[in-house]
């Protein structure tokens, strides 16, 4: 790679990194007809399977592909275990942060973080004060997304505390190069993924209510469908043999929740919801809400049903909260922060909004409550007028943003049109929190396709990776 | 299981053998459109077809002229009509769909590569297709996802709810197809037993896929009370009424072990069944035969409501 700023995870200095070492040889076996062949024949399974995702309501075709490239992305065994440690210990400290703000609020009262940011925050359930879900945990699966800028320099961008998705991609690229490539997985001792369903089975199980008698009865709670990540929602449903409801297919009776099922009513105990907390129950949150289950709220409160994760578990992931991550890992754990934050200027503050303002064509600054890559403004690959237009948005709503440098995002190397090339990427691992804290050695490595773009958002143009860890 | 999944089981097989009927019937229409014009007759043998599809008020609306092209594009592709085969199956992939944690790989394989193909159809011109091209991939997919769920599937609850809609579903379309018939014949009695007469009893053979079991059964001229009886009354003839309403008891029988209870659907399918099982042709005819068919429908369209209620709801009994 030319350009000297960026860490290429393969070739540096004309050397090849330990974690790659034999997949260059692997792409001298690929002349570029068989790579096209292979990566028509991954589509195909892709489509055949079903791995698709729904965009209802913009024309074409409502079934879409995220693109697969099938150059695989890398870790050592020895970079992995940090960044193992690194994310058991954020996502420690994340769910000691909610149950402290939902409890006594030591945080806030030792003066670590503004009250404001906590109790007004959007994702605040202040029905939620007070009540102490089993064993204290809000967020069961914590996502959380990481960028890499040198050999060992790591950052996180950002924590997902309610429903992250994308680990059926985790999951099924690995089953997919395995399928294609089984001759790979024999030369290169890859550490397997394929127990997350049962760890999340475990976990989820883990978090029963206290009413619950005998093996708890779990159940994904699904929008349906039509939305967008529904394949994700009955594949885990399938791997983890559980069953996959909509809020129709539950009510509330006497303390308990209910599945309609053909032998009657059957009492359900955790519900792994893939639906935001304003759907959850039409008589507590929107009662236009046709996706949720009345009274599901009361009978959570009342420990007959866990909701995994918890009502109000947003507040943690919060652009504005990220700031004081590295904070609360000090404060809860008493230890200092394996994985770093990106320095974060937060506009609400009359001297970071002026250094913001004074310096937008270098830094990425993003909305506090926005996701997907929208509403975001990247400094250095934006025009003039796109900027200035941008400052006005900062300059009446100075709250609703945060700015981050230009991270120098590392790349990997992927198939495009030309042969190889280096393009930029991140990756989501997916912690579980139960009664331990455990994830599985991998996790969803996305790839900005487009050259140049550090956006890696699906909706965007993004592709996916089968991650390796390889074992020692 | 969720009742919910249970219901789009039901109706995902229900709608793979409604694809399947719809397909026999547009083979009935063109092979009939083949024989001589009936003189005189006031229907021709596309309204027939229309007729048995229950769709005529709404063709009628949008096409306006029966001619076979029209037909075609009614029953085959287009989505406005229920009924249709792009209709039934997309109706059968999108249950299927929802309830894939339900399905082996391989029916949800047979189920979505089908749909993939149907959508390949879409795209391409009309001027490409035979229609038997498109009838007789029709029942070849119909064949695929049947031997797909029979070779794969658990004989759990959900096999059963996936048998209980195919069986109740065909019930229902053995009698719709023999009554196209009594429509095509509808101008003159005296038809009956003319050598038209012949040649359209067999095309209606021929579309149930009868016309061989037919030759192996009886012997001699094809006559309107043996055709009654291999249809409607013969238990080795796999898509007769009563092999169908006996299929959609041992489901039902099937169910009612594994859960430890009967209910109102087992009730009424062993009366339905229990009639058929002691009918004689000459009953039927005396009946009326369009009668006797409509009769039929109904019960078995009763027993379905009741399944619906029992199992398909999901509340306490």
């Amino acid at each position: 790679m030319t350009d000297t700023g960026i860490y290429n995870e393969m070739h540096q200095n004309g050397g090849i990194s330990a974690a790659y070492r034999n997949l260059d040889q692997w792409l001298d076996t690929m002349p570029a007809d068989l790579r096209s062949l292979k990566q028509s024949e991954a589509e195909a399974l892709f489509r055949r399977v079903g791995i698709t995702f729904a965009v209802y309501g913009e024309g074409g075709d409502p079934e879409r592909l995220i693109p697969f490239d099938m150059f695989p992305r890398v870790f050592t065994d020895r970079e992995w275990r940090k960044l193992d440690r690194g994310i058991r210990q954020r996502a420690a400290a994340l769910n000691a942060f909610l149950a402290d703000v939902y409890g006594r609020r030591e945080i806030i009262r030792a003066g670590r973080i503004p009250e404001h940011l906590v109790t007004r925050n959007e994702a605040f359930e202040k029905t939620a004060v007070g009540f102490r879900p089993p064993r204290d945990v809000y967020s069961h699966i914590v996502g959380i997304d990481l960028v890499r800028t040198g050999p060992d320099q790591f950052y996180v961008l950002e924590d997902n505390c309610r429903t992250p998705s994308g680990v059926s991609y985790m999951l099924q690229n690995r089953e997919i190069m395995m399928r294609m490539f089984p001759q790979l997985f024999v030369e290169n001792r890859i550490a397997p993924v394929d127990g997350y369903a049962r760890l999340l089975k475990k976990t989820l199980a883990s978090v029963a209510p206290e009413k619950c008698e005998g093996e708890p009865q779990i159940a994904i709670l699904t929008p349906g469908q039509f939305n967008s990540a529904y394949y994700e929602h009955s594949f885990l449903a399938d791997l983890m043999g559980v069953d996959l409801v909509e809020g129709q297919d539950l009510f509330v009776e006497g303390d308990f929740v209910w599945e309609k099922t053909t032998e009657g009513p059957r009492k359900v105990d955790v519900i792994y919801r893939r639906i935001d907390d304003a759907f959850l129950d039409p008589l507590c949150f929107r009662p236009d809400s046709m996706l949720g289950v009345p009274g599901l709220m009361s009978v959570y409160r009342s420990g007959g049903v866990n909701i995994c994760s918890c009502p109000g578990a947003g507040v943690a992931d919060d652009k504005a909260i990220y700031t004081y991550v590295p904070d609360m890992i000090r404060f809860y754990l008493g230890e200092e922060p394996i994985l770093d934050n990106v320095p974060t200027w937060q506009c609400a503050k009359e001297d970071d909004c002026k250094y913001v303002l004074d310096n937008l064509a270098d830094l990425v600054v993003k909305e506090v409550h926005g996701s997907g890559g929208y509403g975001m403004l990247v400094g250095p690959k934006s025009d003039k007028s796109t900027i200035e237009a941008f400052a006005a948005k900062i300059r009446e709503n100075p709250g609703n943003y945060i700015a981050q440098p230009t991270l120098a995002l590392s790349a990997c190397p992927t198939f495009v049109e030309e042969g190889i090339a280096p393009r930029h990427v991140d990756l989501r691992p997916y912690c579980l929190v139960g009664e331990k804290i455990e994830l599985v050695p991998g996790g969803l490595t996305r790839v900005a396709l487009t050259e140049g773009s550090l956006v890696v958002n699906s909706s965007q143009g993004g592709g996916v990776k089968d991650t390796w860890v390889l074992a020692e | 299981m969720l009742s919910r999944h249970a219901d789009h089981l039901f109706w995902m097989t229900r709608y793979i053998e409604r694809a399947e009927t719809t397909a026999r019937l547009l083979e009935v229409g063109a092979r009939n459109a083949l024989l001589p014009d009936i003189s005189g007759g006031f229907r021709n043998d596309w309204d027939a077809v229309l007729q048995a599809s229950g769709s005529v008020d709404a063709f009628l609306q949008k096409y306006g002229d029966v001619v076979q092209r029209n037909v075609e594009t009614h029953l085959f592709f287009d989505q406005d009509n229920p009924s249709s085969v792009m209709s039934c199956l997309s109706a059968a992939r999108e249950n299927a769909r929802v309830v894939r944690t339900a399905l082996t790989a391989s029916v949800w394989d047979a189920i979505n590569t089908s749909y993939q193909e149907l959508r390949q159809f879409q795209r391409t011109e009309r001027s490409k297709f035979q229609l038997t091209d498109l009838t007789e991939w029709t029942r070849r997919t119909a064949y695929l996802v049947r031997g797909a769920i029979t070779g794969t599937q658990l004989r759990d609850d959900g096999y059963h709810f996936m048998g209980l809609g195919a069986s109740i579903e065909r019930a229902d379309n053995t009698a719709r197809l023999i009554d196209v018939k009594y429509y095509v014949l509808l101008p003159s009695v005296s038809y009956v037993g003319s050598g038209l007469d012949q040649s359209q009893w067999a095309t209606l053979l021929r579309s149930m896929s009868a016309l061989g079991a037919y030759n192996w059964t009886y012997s001699g001229d094809i006559t309107a009370s043996k055709i009654a009886d291999l249809l409607i009354l013969n238990r080795k003839f796999p898509r007769s009424l009563v092999t169908s309403v006996e299929q959609s008891c041992e489901h039902l029988d099937s169910l009612a072990r594994g859960y430890g209870s009967s209910t109102d659907a087992q009730a009424a399918a062993r009366g339905l069944y229990a009639e058929l099982a002691d009918a004689q042709v000459q009953d039927i005819f005396e009946e009326g035969l369009h009668d006797f068919l409509g009769r039929m429908q109904s019960l078995n369209a009763d027993m379905a409501q009741k399944v619906q209620a029992a199992y398909l709801q999901g509340l306490p009994a």
